[in-house]
């Protein structure tokens, strides 16, 4: 699990641009699945028939994409202008390297030599604009040659493992979804259900609604990583959740109130298994389970999620046993949900 | 007949915030189930009640929601304190000394910690005391994921009504009116109490999606302009009769639609007055844009001190809205 989370974190997918993601996700599992297909979106949706059929369609779902750099212009001098793709914490980037484009061209994140900062402007976090990327361009000409406007950009951070169990590496979120999904998919129960590695829910959960429509499913469970709040100086009940204390469950966040049912069954398989879970103790974020709920005549959703610390910044740090848990809540769910023998 | 008071009395106090409409549903389908045709609830928690038409007939979706704002507990801390957040629109200063009931019937009451600034109050600065000791006491009678309402009694000041959640349990009351008062209608209708508004009208559009209505109709609240220093320039007032909305947030409604809501007021003398408003939405705007779209409006009733403890509005508007619902409903349509 934890090998196949850190593969899955070296691949690059900022929002858009999923195919290496994508492939390698499609590689892996098209040898268990009955029906694969990629969407008009780039969604991988993948059918796995079982022994069992549930009585209703079940759907998981874990986005692919993360969030990342977009080149917008190259100035004159050959430093280059960019944009945020989906949400970045500004305050952390300044003199983080990065790698752009499929050829991985490295650059570091530039910003005005601090002996031009006033007093006054030391005091506020610089502007996207006010930053740019070195990649040690000549000129503008030079930089023409490796770089075309649109490329992305992702940070350069190799997952490590560190102290207790932990793990840091860029795009945690949501890479520790699609890998839960591919170990249900090579090795999970015998139960029918649908998987969708979802694109773009970093620039607004958009990929999912159109995964969702297709499939159809009646109950749809989100794989996801979430914002942790567990450092210094948090107030106890705005940590929100902490790596180590097991598998996040929300009951609600900005995009869905979870279906009541669907949680309660979700804390009861967690408690009959022995399955460490926390509560998510703070509204805040979003996943695709928003979507989904309202596609069709709407679809009872559920969440397991990642506690993971600095999430969408370079080094995202969750915690490995809590990998574990989240897999084996999606397993004993599945199994939960009983059904019929499949024809 | 039902009692208009006594019906907003009942529903107002039913513990029923938003993704926990089941018993505000139930209350509702009791109260339908002698003019209803079918009986259904979908996925979201909508409750879907039809009265057949005649062939050929409009397909119409009424909808009023059913859900309301309310807290949801986010964290115990070690003393017995709940912290929460906010189920819909939510004012910080609005929350202060306000008592508050879980579905339980554990009541509370919201306070804030001693060194947020009443200026700058934010949600987080808030919490419930049920009176408990410790965390372990305050866990018998609540957990993380429970939610509370405002535990304020429905009473009446002059000619108005004063209530918890008349947005939009009153709404739901005046279809309920309509369901009654409608003998025969021409049309196929689908009155619909939504879940999940407050949080983005998000149970309307599920439920459009499963009836695919030709026209569609919310009835909610809406704000006034009738108190000292109004902060818009809203044109509603209390008594002035049912409002014909015009546009909001979500949708600017159907020419067409408003034209014959006026034509129907008219010709029966029914008080009415047209709205703007400037924010906010209703499930009219999740139903415009559900499939291929529908024609789509709402009728109002104007209301003071939305989404406090103690919202009011007029009973007489409250006649009104139901009369020209009913009216519209109950004929033949051309648009």
């Amino acid at each position: 699990m934890l090998e196949l989370v850190k593969k899955l974190c070296m691949l690059d997918g900022v929002s858009s641009f999923e195919d290496q993601v994508r492939d390698y996700i499609r590689k892996r599992v098209a040898p268990y699945a009955d029906e694969i297909y990629e969407d008009v979106m780039g969604n991988l949706i993948v059918h796995k028939k079982g022994g069992i059929k549930p009585v209703e369609r079940i759907m998981f779902a874990a986005h692919m994409d993360e969030v990342g750099l977009i080149i917008k212009s190259i100035t004159d001098e050959g430093y280059l202008r960019f944009g945020t793709v989906g949400g970045i914490d500004t305050r952390v980037i300044i003199g983080k390297r990065v790698l752009i484009g499929e050829k991985h061209v490295p650059g570091v994140i530039g910003i005005k030599a601090v002996h031009l900062v006033g007093k006054e402007e030391r005091k506020s976090v610089p502007k996207i604009t006010d930053m740019y990327i070195d990649i040690g361009a000549k000129d503008k000409e030079d930089a023409q040659k490796v770089i075309e406007i649109g490329d992305y950009a992702i940070f350069d951070s190799d997952p490590v493992e560190f102290g207790d169990g932990f793990l840091k590496a860029r795009a945690i979120d949501d890479r520790i979804g699609c890998a839960v999904m591919i170990r249900l998919i090579e090795q999970g129960p015998d139960i029918d259900a649908w998987y969708a590695f979802t694109v773009q829910e970093e620039v607004g959960t958009r990929g999912s609604g159109p995964a969702a429509f297709a499939v159809g499913p009646g109950i749809a469970i989100i794989l996801e990583g979430t914002t942790a709040g567990d450092m210094p100086g948090t107030e106890p009940h705005r940590k929100v959740c902490s790596p180590g204390k097991g598998a996040v469950l929300p009951f609600m966040d900005n995009s869905a109130i979870y279906d009541r049912g669907v949680h309660s069954l979700l804390v009861k398989v967690a408690e009959d298994n022995g399955i460490m879970w926390q509560n998510k103790e703070y509204v805040s974020g979003g996943t695709d389970a928003g979507t989904v709920q309202r596609t069709l005549a709407g679809v009872k959703v559920g969440a397991i999620s990642a506690a993971v610390r600095y999430i969408h910044s370079p080094s995202c740090v969750a915690s490995i046993k809590d990998f574990e848990a989240i897999y084996n809540l999606a397993s004993e769910f599945l199994k939960a949900c009983g059904g019929i023998k499949n024809a | 007949m039902l009692d208009l008071f006594e019906t907003i009395k009942k529903l107002a106090a039913i513990h029923s915030p938003s993704g926990s409409e089941t018993a505000v549903a139930e209350a509702i389908a009791d109260i339908a189930a002698p003019y209803a045709d079918e009986i259904t609830r979908d996925t979201l928690g909508n409750l879907i009640i039809r009265r057949k038409g005649a062939e050929g007939g409009k397909k119409i979706m009424i909808s009023a929601h059913m859900d309301s704002i309310g807290m949801i507990v986010t964290h115990i801390d070690d003393k017995g304190f709940l912290r929460f957040s906010n189920i819909g629109g939510l004012t910080p200063a609005v929350l202060l000394n306000v008592p508050v009931k879980f579905a339980d019937g554990t009541r509370g009451v919201i306070s804030k910690d001693g060194k947020a600034e009443l200026k700058d109050l934010k949600l987080h600065h808030l919490y419930i005391d049920i009176g408990a000791k410790s965390r372990e006491e305050a866990q018998r009678y609540v957990k993380v994921s429970d939610t509370a309402v405002y535990a304020t009694e429905t009473y009446r000041a002059g000619d108005t009504i004063v209530s918890p959640y008349l947005d939009d349990r009153i709404a739901c009351v005046v279809l309920l009116m309509a369901l009654q008062s409608i003998k025969e209608t021409k049309n196929d209708l689908y009155f619909v109490f939504s879940a999940q508004e407050e949080l983005g009208l998000r149970g309307a559009r599920t439920a459009a999606f499963q009836i695919e209505p030709d026209i569609g109709i919310a009835v909610d609240v809406t704000g006034t302009g009738d108190t000292p220093e109004p902060k818009s320039h809203m044109d509603c007032a209390l008594g002035k009769g049912a409002a014909i909305k015009i546009m909001d947030g979500s949708l600017v409604c159907s020419p067409a639609m408003v034209k014959a809501f006026e034509n129907t007021a008219k010709q029966n003398d029914i008080p009415y007055q047209f709205e703007v408003l400037e924010q906010g939405g209703t499930d009219a705007g999740a139903i415009q844009l559900t499939k291929r779209g529908a024609h789509s409006a709402a009728i109002s009733i104007p209301t003071r001190y939305v989404h406090t403890p103690q919202e009011m509005c007029s009973e007489q508007d409250v006649k009104s809205a139901a009369a020209l619902l009913t009216l519209f409903a109950a004929n033949e349509i051309s648009l």
